[in-house]
């Protein structure tokens, strides 16, 4: 049975594909939604403008997407796995572009309904070539150095582009997602060990340096990196905001103090409470218990990623679920680190929940992508 | 490509279990981000719910009324009138040059006060009011709150400001209020916090000052919620402050306005007591000013004008300045003589004109000499000799203790701003202060009040109530505090003999009644309230023996501030004594000439409590006296219309 006669036989086709769709993930991204949109209502005090409503139309299209995503088989998605790659990198250089002739540092496109953040395309388009990659490569030269080379290319390229918006929380991402895929790919352990070793000795090196002739950071920067150790330390500078942060969260204690009675967020001592800071505004007002089935959510949304990748014997899909789940790990573990005080503010929204367009509808595009390859494994 | 089902098969297991480890390391993340959370939001909440409650809630004080002050009769000195202000909120007016251009179409607006509100505007929140004028009038208050459509952002704000209805006639009485300063902060270890509220006033001089802690009150609070700009969002309780106590005074508002229209502008002072109890009737120094234009903020052109003024509008004469008591200190000579058992009044002693002390010439006022002098006729007549022959038998130390006895050289305590101590001199003072051995000269100077001895109006008059009673008078300003009578003090007897007060008393009488006494000008002859007396010369300059050889400048030919200053010291009535009296004219030339006539006049309004009957002036004085009366009450009637009528 050729291959092309096995899977018109197995995968299912028409109308038919909406039944293998991988429900519990569809109402897993519907809650998590459902909780942000609810947020968003009670930061803006109590009503749907200006947040809750414009994100509860972008969900509705981000849906809709999704599901057109879904629809069409993986392989048509692994063919245009460069091509998403290269026009993801092609709208950076505009943003650099536009951005240099006249409004100054600029992340986005405006295309009138709504702004398109490059950066946010460029993470999925970045696994998808990865994905492609990997699955191109034949197994024994993952290893290669020169293999290994041409990923870390791919990677860091798009990330100098990112640096230079500049947007370091999205550059981060960029290096960890790839990083990770690299990981997922097989390349060898030795790798990792080695840049993690100089990543260890080269912070212990810097922190050595301080105060000496060879100094490696300047004053200031050894105070930013003093704050975010200590935000006391500096409690109405630098500090004042991660302090804020974090008195919001505490004072939800186990239940919280209700909808829309939180009063660090309500009173404005919370920072961006609808976009970064917004896991806050949920733990002040529904306490431990509702942070708590947020987190429960997300690690949900990761064990069905990660049993789908296990699922599936089509090496692009695997990488491809593993990989976008990575990077869906990433966003809200960065942006909860950042907000309870574990990670330095870096500018990472925390997924699906913060108000923005571009996260929330390349999000849904990475699932529809996940559902494609869900639905469109091999039988 | 194809590739051999071998490798993908090989790579997919590759890749499941790279990703099952994956897995396991995100959700060990995730579990330690869950036991960050309850970390944060479990074991530290009660802390951390602390710390939102102080984000959230601010406290705010609020002013106390600051307490009132009353003459002895309950008219008004120190009154809060309601004082109307137009503030601007930036978020609410727009176009803020637009409304203010409005606005200055029906209000006037000083240019620099708006250019400060404008400069305050930007710095400050967008929803705080912000003064554009202040002390506007309730006709442009109405004109604001009419056209107020098109005054966005602009609202009439009522306060209370303190308002001084009597004007110039207690500026050195009550001072005044102004804005807290950082030395008045400096002065206190832990300030009020009433003090920081922006537009609070405390007292800067005399009872407002003295007084600070009974007329402030204590401060309310309220509790409010505020955002993370400090925006009030609600107000969550609030407990009002207590105002401060109304204080009354023993002055006579009517007696003190009197004394300064008779005063006029010179510069003077003049203290008015009632022997008995020592309550201060009258206390004026003049000139004056205005103590509401301090409220307001003086300008430095009004306040160089009161600072430069030789006259010294600003200084409290009665309290603050010592002079030399002159000739109205010979009678705490003769007390301290007689009380020694050194001289009888009927003594005699010879007067030339001038004695020969230490190998110096002392002279007598009057070159010619008096003859024989006795107690009365010396003290009648003002002779100096006498009290220079008494002065080398009882010595300087016997002389400065029956002052201290009398009230000069003490400090009285009765609210008002510096109060001075004088000074009564003794040998220890010179040696302490001046470095130098008492000379003999030095007690002849002091014995007439000449010298180192130096005495505030307020201490001569208290002199004067104690001769007259032989009690310890004590004077008393405030009369009660939030309607609680201060105690009274010093009623006990000073314990000199009877017999020797009763001597200075009728040679006293002798000086304003006897055809040869130096204030027989200005006697009253009305027999119910005939006073008893002492002028008094003081000098301000040496005489040289080239210019006593030459003949002593005549007052008049001197410029003002060379001259003597004329002192008067008296009580009445006579055989039943009400009120003491001190005048001190500064550079006015002869005790009798120029400080006499005033104690006369302030004698008797005090006793009749209104203009006296001319009968009890001599017959050739009524004419003038009338005169004086009529003109003295038109500046009273203008005063009182200036003052915005008697609350």
């Amino acid at each position: 049975m050729s291959y092309l006669e096995y899977t018109v036989k197995t995968v299912p086709a028409g109308w038919r594909k909406m039944l293998f769709i991988n429900w519990p993930l569809v109402v897993l991204l519907t809650a998590i939604t459902g909780v942000g949109i609810l947020m968003l209502y009670s930061v803006a005090g109590g009503s749907m403008t200006p947040w809750a409503e414009p994100q509860l139309k972008r969900f509705a299209l981000g849906l809709a997407l999704m599901f057109i995503v879904a629809m069409v088989p993986i392989w048509f998605w692994r063919n245009m796995s460069v091509m998403a790659y290269l026009v993801a990198l092609a709208l950076l250089i505009a943003v650099e572009f536009f951005g240099s002739v006249g409004m100054g540092a600029q992340r986005w496109i405006d295309l009138g309904f709504m702004r398109l953040q490059p950066s946010e395309l460029m993470k999925i388009a970045m696994v998808m070539v990865l994905a492609g990659y990997y699955d191109w490569l034949p197994m024994k030269r993952v290893s290669h150095p020169f293999w290994v080379l041409v990923p870390v290319f791919i990677i860091l390229l798009p990330t100098f582009l990112v640096l230079t918006q500049p947007d370091l929380g999205t550059a981060i991402l960029l290096v960890a997602g790839g990083g990770l895929m690299m990981f997922l790919a097989g390349v060898h352990w030795a790798y990792f060990a080695t840049l993690l070793a100089a990543g260890i000795g080269g912070i212990y090196t810097v922190f050595l340096s301080r105060g000496t002739d060879w100094q490696l950071l300047k004053d200031y920067q050894f105070r930013r990196i003093d704050t975010f150790l200590d935000p006391s330390s500096d409690p109405l500078g630098a500090g004042y905001h991660i302090t804020q942060a974090k008195i919001a969260m505490g004072s939800g204690g186990w239940t919280g103090r209700g909808f829309m009675q939180g009063t660090q967020s309500r009173l404005n001592f919370l920072p961006e409470k609808h976009t970064d800071f917004i896991f806050n505004t949920l733990a002040e007002e529904f306490g431990f218990i509702g942070g708590m089935s947020l987190l429960i959510l997300y690690v949900l949304i990761l064990i069905f990623c990660i049993v789908s990748a296990l699922q599936n014997r089509d090496r692009y899909s695997s990488l491809l679920i593993l990989g976008i789940g990575v990077t869906f790990f990433l966003f809200f573990a960065v942006n909860m680190s950042m907000v309870m005080g574990l990670a330095p503010v870096v500018g990472v929204p925390l997924p699906l929940v913060s108000y923005g367009g571009s996260a929330m509808l390349v999000l849904m595009i990475a699932f529809g992508l996940v559902q494609s390859a869900h639905i469109h494994r091999p039988r | 490509m194809r590739r051999a089902p071998k490798d993908t098969a090989e790579s997919i297991r590759k890749i499941s279990r790279r990703g099952v480890i994956l897995g396991g390391v995100q959700l060990a993340f995730a579990g330690a981000l869950g036991l960050r959370m309850q970390h944060l939001q479990v074991d530290q909440a009660d802390e951390f719910r602390l710390l939102a409650e102080e984000n959230r809630i601010n406290i705010r004080l609020i002013p106390p009324t600051r307490g009132q002050i009353f003459d002895r009769n309950g008219a008004i000195l120190a009154a809060n009138e309601p004082s109307y202000r137009i503030t601007i909120v930036r978020e609410d007016a727009g176009n803020v040059d637009d409304v203010i251009l409005r606005l200055s179409s029906l209000v006037e607006l000083d240019e620099d006060e708006l250019n400060r509100a404008l400069a305050e505007m930007e710095r400050s929140a967008p929803f705080l009011p912000v003064t554009v004028a202040e002390r506007v009038t309730w006709e442009d208050i109405s004109r604001v709150a009419v056209n107020a459509p098109a005054l966005p952002g602009v609202t009439p704000e009522v306060g209370l400001s303190r308002f001084y209805p009597r004007r110039g006639d207690f500026a050195h009485v009550v001072g005044y209020v102004g804005p807290v300063s950082e030395r008045d902060l400096a002065r206190y270890e832990t300030p009020d916090p009433v003090l920081r509220i922006p537009r609070f006033q405390i007292g800067k001089v005399g009872i407002e000052a003295r007084h600070e802690e009974d007329l402030r009150g204590r401060a309310g609070a309220k509790r409010v919620e505020v955002n993370a700009v400090g925006r009030v969002m609600r107000e969550l309780d609030r407990r009002e402050g207590t105002p401060g106590a109304d204080l009354q005074l023993t002055v006579d508002s009517k007696l003190q306005s009197y004394i300064q229209a008779r005063l006029g502008e010179e510069s003077a002072s003049v203290v008015v007591m009632d022997v008995q109890n020592g309550d201060l009737l009258g206390i004026a120094s003049s000139p004056s000013y205005d103590p509401n234009k301090f409220v307001r903020g003086i300008s430095v052109a009004d306040f160089g004008e009161l600072r430069d003024n030789d006259h010294r509008p600003l200084a409290s004469k009665t309290v603050q300045d010592a002079y030399p008591p002159g000739s109205t200190f010979k009678m705490v000579t003769a007390l301290a003589a007689m009380d020694a058992g050194l001289v009888a009044p009927d003594e005699t002693v010879w007067c030339p004109g001038h004695m020969e002390v230490g190998g110096r010439r002392f002279h007598c006022w009057k070159r010619a000499g008096h003859g024989h002098m006795n107690l009365e006729l010396s003290l009648r007549e003002s002779c100096d000799v006498y009290y220079y022959d008494l002065a080398l038998k009882v010595g300087i130390d016997r002389i400065a203790a029956t002052a201290k006895r009398l009230g000069l050289g003490q400090v009285f305590p009765i609210g008002m701003s510096a109060v001075t101590q004088g000074l009564i001199p003794n040998k220890e003072w010179k040696r302490a202060e001046r470095d130098a051995d008492w000379r003999i000269g030095d007690t002849v100077n002091a014995s007439i009040g000449q010298g180192y001895v130096l005495s505030s109006p307020l201490q001569l008059a208290v002199m004067t109530a104690r001769l007259a009673t032989g009690t310890a008078v004590e004077p008393r300003l405030v009369r009660s505090v939030d309607g609680v009578e201060k105690a009274l003090r010093g009623g006990e007897s000073l314990g000199f003999n009877e017999n020797h007060l009763r001597q200075i008393r009728r040679a006293m009488y002798a000086v304003s009644n006897n055809r040869r006494g130096t204030a027989y000008g200005s006697r009253i002859i009305d027999d119910a309230v005939r006073m008893a007396g002492k002028t008094g010369t003081s000098q301000v300059r040496n005489i040289t023996a080239a210019e006593r050889a030459r003949g002593v400048t005549r007052n008049e030919d001197l410029p003002w501030n060379r001259r003597d200053h004329a002192l008067f010291v008296n009580y009445a009535p006579f055989d039943n004594p009400r009120i003491a009296v001190s005048v001190v004219v500064e550079h006015g030339g002869g005790g009798s000439r120029a400080a006499a006539p005033i104690g006369r006049d302030v004698t008797l309004q005090a006793l009749f409590g209104d203009d006296p009957p001319l009968e009890a002036y001599p017959a050739k004085d009524r004419d003038r006296i009338r005169e004086q009366q009529e003109r003295l009450q038109q500046v009273l009637r203008a005063n009182d219309t200036d003052g915005r009528g008697r609350a």
